[in-house]
């Protein structure tokens, strides 16, 4: 029931005085109802469950979370990798 | 689709498996709050990357399983009334009542439509002015600002044909009657991402304070879960317990406020009873006195209901976490999605669904050895 889904907005309009948009989920757009996230723009991710718009995807904080998991990898490897023989 | 793929890497999974075996030294017990994190847990395998030591104890977080027996019950004898349009997600069209479900009620000529969103039962409304239209409004607090949407829209164009007939449940409370269970095992929760989209994560710091417990707010893909998993795990070892957002890119501490602000004028906190757990209290909406024409259960009176759950379903103990889908006598046997005795066989989002559809067939003498003997 929680399934929310990731998508890029492409069109922003008005319907019965209610932000509603067009969603482009990789391919297949829906209409969703914007009303809860009235600062996105045209180009901006943003959440989406049973056709509401829930918040704006973060893309910084994406971006940090994927440049950690890269560092977890690093880090690994460094630990992975033989000590320095010393004489 | 961008933020699904990236997080769904193997290699980055395997290392955050390792990561996870490297700073576990002993046994912890942690759950998953939300049924849409089972389902991935499952459907991923993550449970089996993680070392044996960590068991994941799957949530009452699936609003279709907990939605109780005489609500159930209530929808059915609504939606076979003459007149009326009954409109629903999915996912209850087959969720047991006592004597049978909506499929049913569809075949005895009840008028029942499936619906995405909320709003298409507003059109539907709109559309067909001489039917009594009802929406079952149910779902965790990821859901509630849609259904708040639909009656406010509703109110709005002036339909006296829209009703809503309203089992919301809330998370914060689930949590704290968990921990003071007197079965409890829980040690740390996964706290559900898209529960904390909307509201935030304000609420959790008491529950902390209250039972020093780890929380992690934690996504859906396999990595996120993972990562909510490595946090958690980081936090019990060490001895403490915080708030921890491991989902920043769509939850932040406040959570949505204009969401919370229609979710205040349209609802209030009210005692809910959650099927297979009993009453929790306030641990529920329901639509606000301004709203309340709009209550489907006001609008339509049923009476003469008398619930009556299957003697062999165990779907409390499940959604409580005290027993694993595959330890049920019934599963897979008189009990499977096609033919469910209880609601966490249906959902997509319900523990005993995950393991049936993704084949967790474990037998019942090796599922029912203690995992630390």
């Amino acid at each position: 029931m929680c399934l929310a889904i990731p998508g890029q907005v492409t069109e922003i309009h008005q319907d019965n005085g209610i932000m509603m948009g067009k969603v482009n989920f990789g391919g297949i757009t829906k209409n969703v109802c914007l009303a809860y996230v009235p600062e996105i723009a045209v180009g901006d991710y943003t959440i989406v469950h049973v056709g509401f718009a829930l918040n704006r995807i973060d893309e910084e904080s994406a971006r940090a979370t994927l440049k950690m998991f890269e560092d977890l990898g690093v880090l690994e490897e460094e630990l992975e990798a033989p000590d320095e023989v010393h004489e | 689709m961008k933020y699904m793929n990236e997080f769904r890497d193997g290699a980055t999974a395997q290392r955050l498996a390792t990561e996870i075996r490297q700073i576990t030294t002993r046994p912890w017990a942690i759950m998953e709050v939300c049924g849409g994190q089972t389902h991935s847990i499952i459907r991923n395998g993550i449970d089996q990357l993680l070392p044996e030591e960590i068991e994941l104890i799957h949530g009452p977080g699936c609003p279709v399983c907990v939605t109780p027996l005489e609500l159930i019950d209530k929808a059915l004898a609504i939606a076979s009334l003459p007149g009326v349009m009954f409109c629903s997600f999915g996912d209850m069209l087959r969720v047991p009542g006592s004597s049978k479900d909506l499929f049913r009620v569809k075949s005895e000529g009840g008028d029942i439509r499936v619906v995405y969103s909320p709003l298409d039962a507003v059109t539907l409304a709109r559309k067909n002015p001489e039917k009594q239209v009802v929406f079952f409004g149910i779902g965790f607090e990821t859901t509630a600002p849609a259904n708040a949407m639909a009656v406010h829209l509703a109110r709005n164009l002036g339909l006296k044909n829209f009703s809503m007939l309203v089992s919301h449940v809330l998370v914060p409370p689930a949590l704290e009657a968990i921990m003071t269970s007197p079965i409890n095992r829980v040690q740390a929760f996964l706290a559900a991402g898209h529960v904390c989209s909307v509201m935030g994560y304000w609420q959790y710091p008491p529950i902390v304070d209250r039972f020093h417990i780890p929380i992690v707010i934690t996504g859906f893909e396999p990595l996120d879960v993972l990562e909510g998993i490595r946090r958690t795990v980081a936090q019990l070892e060490a001895g403490e317990s915080s708030v921890e957002n491991a989902y920043a890119r769509v939850c932040n501490f406040e959570g949505n406020k204009t969401a919370q602000k229609m979710l205040e004028e349209v609802f209030e906190v009210t005692d809910r009873a959650w099927r297979g757990v009993g009453t929790i209290p306030k641990s529920g909406w329901r639509l606000s006195p301004a709203y309340r024409e709009f209550d489907a259960e006001h609008r339509f009176q049923v009476s003469g209901i008398e619930t009556k759950e299957s003697p062999l379903c165990r779907a409390g103990e499940v959604l409580q976490g005290a027993l694993k889908p595959n330890q049920c006598e019934a599963f897979g046997k008189q009990c499977t999605p096609r033919n469910p005795l209880g609601a966490t066989m249906v959902s997509a989002e319900g523990a005993c669904a995950a393991y049936y559809n993704y084949g967790r067939f474990v037998t019942l003498e090796k599922a029912a050895q203690p995992v630390h003997a």
